[in-house]
């Protein structure tokens, strides 16, 4: 009874998501105050039913429902309980109700905020919204049906993946799909700003928190999928450029060249019909991830099972909406003028740098993971391309978005002089160079052109960062002086430093050791001593697996001992690596346990990985920068400002 | 014109929406799941390559005739074939058929570490450095595993990564003979 009331309920959230867009946005357009009230009821109502419609499936999974196929499929009765929860979002039609969850949320707190907008603008917003729940509604009750019965029922469950039980994945997809499903609000108010045909910076004051906290979501999302793919992959890499990673990276990119062109927009009415194109581009690199994830076009390891008809469901609501918008663009975005010029040398310069090599840093990703398919297109040879490529096209417009940064965020709006600017920067300039010739060549003995050019670019931007609050601060020696908005910009852009420093540092002067050992025998990497200890088996609650022990030691000083470990899962048979990582900020030893080679014998892998905790640290601060700049006061200002006045009010600032 | 030339401008985005989606289409219908391999039921390509191990020793196809054979093709560089080891382990175990692998561009030193820290589930492995041989069996992605029968037919072919379930339910029944290749 209960999957059917969760399977009711989301055919009533999906009436309701219809009748939230279709009177928003026809009350907007005829300019009916009733019916655009209906917007915030209907959109209460659409997500209280999706609520009601996820707590039955998450019931039933908790209840070892196996009448019920997808819980058969994807859970077992001695699956621990929180991974029980986290198996609702386990597989495709889970995920898909989570992500309609997360929309219907983020509506909800667009309802809630948008209270002091004016009606009508709001009103098409939520009705956009209320569009975009509709189609992944009709999608998950069309094609993927999570409530389905299994006839006859299932006696025990064929249990959660063993690679998704683990912590970082079971809230990796909420906070992923929170990000994703965030620029869908920065889309909504794209949207709404061509149906009203005029945008100014009122518009981009009350775009830039929405799209900065979906941001902020999908900064962690990532980091944390990297995280979890760095310990539990068992290899000790961090990012694979794998299809399904550039999927989440490619809007991540579009979305922090859309928060730098928004703020131009705000602050100096110019790059309009640009940032335009960037809110309906990040939205649709969500779906296009969405896609790519879920139809099984390309091969990834995260690939959900697919099916042919939910590719063609996905393609046809990218195309339909992605279309529309992109039409509507080309329709309206020529009526939008900028207000004002700008010289060469100035701050409105730099960031159009920076988009643009943002945007080209993306192309180059889109390129590499569909290039498979283009080839497949023409009937050329088949193959895809690996990390090499990623790598070599990631950093030609990487080092010049980096090296610009350090000086842009101080460049003067509409005219800088760049002498002045020159000596602003001096110090971290100076400080980045002595830096990058010495400290690798000081700290870990040698030193290369690329990781003199990593450390040059982290120090660099790490110390230019603080520039601005410091001068702030010195002027009125009051800490409140300095606004949130330049308080988050600097967190941010020193995370973005410290993740280069992580990855650079990484990269060069990691060692790595495979090798046989027998008990007591011996591996080292960097100045470390790994003693293998044997192993012995061990029973987990739904899986056994072959412990090891190993010694870490440092000269004399025992470090620590630590316990990698193959499971093999109970139901599903899957044999899995879990390694284990003594980390520290300045290092991780990492170990994994390989297979029994014979003689008592086992393959070992050791790692010696100095800093490689910087590389996710930096994420956490770039998206605590992101929540930092989202506080800021003039955002939370309730009343309706006057253009002008808003425009004067953000120069300010 | 030049207005003309203007509107155009920002129709360009969606200009390349359509072609983007126009790609998107045909790779829908090119699922790479279920594309018929144009090698199952005909026999295998040749091959004959340096091993892995010892440049100078070759792996040949001929070698194998008169028993059934698997051919996985992998790399280090393939992230799904690394999901996909433990398992290929645990089949070169049960010892049902043969195993052999086609590493494919790849960088030698890696690849035999790989082998060395992570199990070796094959009876030799040839070294494709520059995918020729992968290009002449179809190669689209690795990894990819394919089954030839004593004839030296191609009877089943699986795209990405093998799990015990696919491996117990397509290919073990092709073995024991308790199924007629081709696999569907």
């Amino acid at each position: 009874m209960i999957p059917e009331l969760g399977h009711f309920a989301l055919i009533l959230a999906f009436c309701l998501a219809l009748a939230q867009a279709g009177f928003a946005l026809t009350g907007a357009h005829w300019n009916r105050v009733a019916w655009m009230n209906v917007a915030r009821p209907a959109a209460a109502g659409q997500f209280v039913f999706v609520a009601l419609s996820f707590g039955c499936l998450a019931w039933a999974f908790l209840h070892n429902d196996f009448t019920v196929a997808y819980v058969a499929q994807n859970s077992n009765s001695a699956l621990p309980a929180p991974y029980k929860v986290a198996a609702v979002w386990g597989a495709h039609e889970g995920s898909l109700l989570l992500w309609v969850l997360v929309q219907a949320i983020w509506t909800i707190a667009v309802c809630a905020l948008s209270r002091s907008l004016p009606h009508r603008f709001a009103a098409r917003v939520i009705g956009v919204l209320g569009l975009v729940s509709a189609g992944f509604m009709l999608f998950a009750l069309a094609t993927s049906n999570a409530f389905e019965r299994l006839v006859p029922a299932a006696v025990e469950g064929r249990d959660l993946n063993p690679i998704l039980q683990d912590p970082a994945l079971a809230i990796h997809p909420p906070v992923l799909y929170t990000g994703y499903v965030g620029f869908s609000v920065a889309f909504a108010f794209a949207i709404a700003a061509m149906l009203e045909g005029h945008l100014d910076s009122a518009w981009a004051r009350w775009t830039r928190p929405w799209t900065t906290g979906a941001w902020c979501f999908l900064t962690v999302g990532i980091a944390l999928g990297s995280w979890w793919a760095y310990y539990e992959l068992g290899w000790g890499g961090w990012w694979f450029w794998d299809a399904v990673e550039n999927a989440s990276f490619m809007p991540w990119l579009a979305g922090t060249a859309l928060i730098h062109s928004l703020a131009v927009t705000e602050k100096r009415g110019l790059f309009k019909s640009w940032t335009l194109l960037l809110a309906i581009t990040a939205f649709s690199l969500s779906l296009l991830g969405t896609f790519l994830v879920r139809s099984g076009v390309l091969i990834s390891v995260h690939a959900f099972a697919s099916d042919p008809a939910r590719g063609k469901y996905i393609l046809l609501f990218l195309g339909t909406t992605i279309g529309i918008a992109l039409l509507l663009y080309a329709w309206r975005a020529p009526r939008l003028k900028s207000e004002a010029g700008f010289m060469p040398v100035s701050r409105e310069t730099f960031l159009l740098a920076n988009n643009v090599l943002l945007i080209v840093a993306m192309a180059l990703i889109l390129l590499g993971t569909l290039y498979p398919l283009f080839l497949d297109y023409f009937g050329l040879v088949k193959q895809s391309v690996g990390p090499p490529y990623f790598e070599f096209v990631f950093l030609i417009p990487m080092i010049p978005l980096v090296l610009l940064l350090g000086a842009g965020m101080h460049a003067a709006w509409k005219r800088a002089d760049a002498s002045e600017l020159l000596r602003f920067v001096r110090v971290p300039l100076v400080l980045a160079l002595i830096a990058a010739v010495a400290v690798p060549w000081l700290v870990y003995g040698r030193n290369t052109v690329l990781t003199a050019v990593g450390v040059l670019a982290a120090v660099w931007v790490m110390a230019s960062a603080w520039l601005a609050p410091i001068s702030r601060w010195r002027q009125k020696r009051r800490l409140d002086a300095v606004p949130r908005a330049v308080m988050g910009m600097s967190l941010a852009h020193f995370g973005l430093g410290v993740f280069i420093l992580g990855v650079t540092i990484a990269k060069s002067f990691s060692v790595e050791q495979d090798i046989p050992l027998q008990r007591a025998q011996s591996a080292h990497a960097g100045a470390y001593e790994f003693v293998f200890q044997g192993v012995e088996p061990r029973k987990g609650p739904n899986y056994e697996a072959t412990r090891g022990t190993i010694e870490v030691r440092h000269g004399e000083d025992m470090v620590t001992i630590l316990h990698p470990e193959k499971r093999t899962y109970l139901v599903q048979r899957n044999p899995m690596t879990e390694s284990d990582i003594d980390a520290s900020l300045s290092r991780d030893l990492y170990v994994a346990l390989g297979e029994d080679v014979g003689n008592n014998a086992w393959s070992v892998r050791v790692q010696y990985k100095p800093l490689v905790r910087l590389i996710w640290l930096g994420a956490l601060l770039m998206a605590c920068g992101g929540l930092v700049a989202v506080s800021d006061r003039r955002y939370r200002r309730a009343t309706v400002v006057a253009p002008e006045a808003a425009r004067s009010l953000a120069q300010e600032a | 014109m030049q207005r003309f030339m203007g509107v155009l401008r920002f129709l360009l985005p969606a200009a390349v929406f359509a072609v983007l989606l126009r790609f998107l289409y045909v790779g829908l219908s090119l699922h790479p799941d279920v594309i018929p391999s144009p090698f199952i039921g005909k026999p295998a390509p040749a091959l004959s390559l340096p091993t892995l191990h010892d440049e100078t020793r070759t792996l040949s196809s001929t070698q194998f005739a008169g028993r059934p054979w698997l051919l996985n093709v992998w790399a280090t560089w393939c992230v799904a074939c690394r999901e996909e080891h433990a398992t290929l382990v645990e089949i070169a175990r049960s010892k049902a058929v043969p195993m052999y692998g086609l590493d494919w561009k790849d960088d030698r030193g890696t690849a035999l570490a790989l082998l060395a820290q992570h199990g070796d589930p094959y009876d030799a492995v040839a070294f494709d450095a520059e995918g020729r041989v992968a290009i002449d069996w179809g190669v689209y992605g690795a990894p990819e595993t394919f089954l030839i029968d004593a004839d030296g037919t191609v009877v089943c072919k699986q795209i990405g990564p093998l799990d015990m379930d696919t491996w117990r339910s397509k290919f073990l029944p092709l073995i024991s003979g308790a199924k007629k290749g081709p696999c569907t």
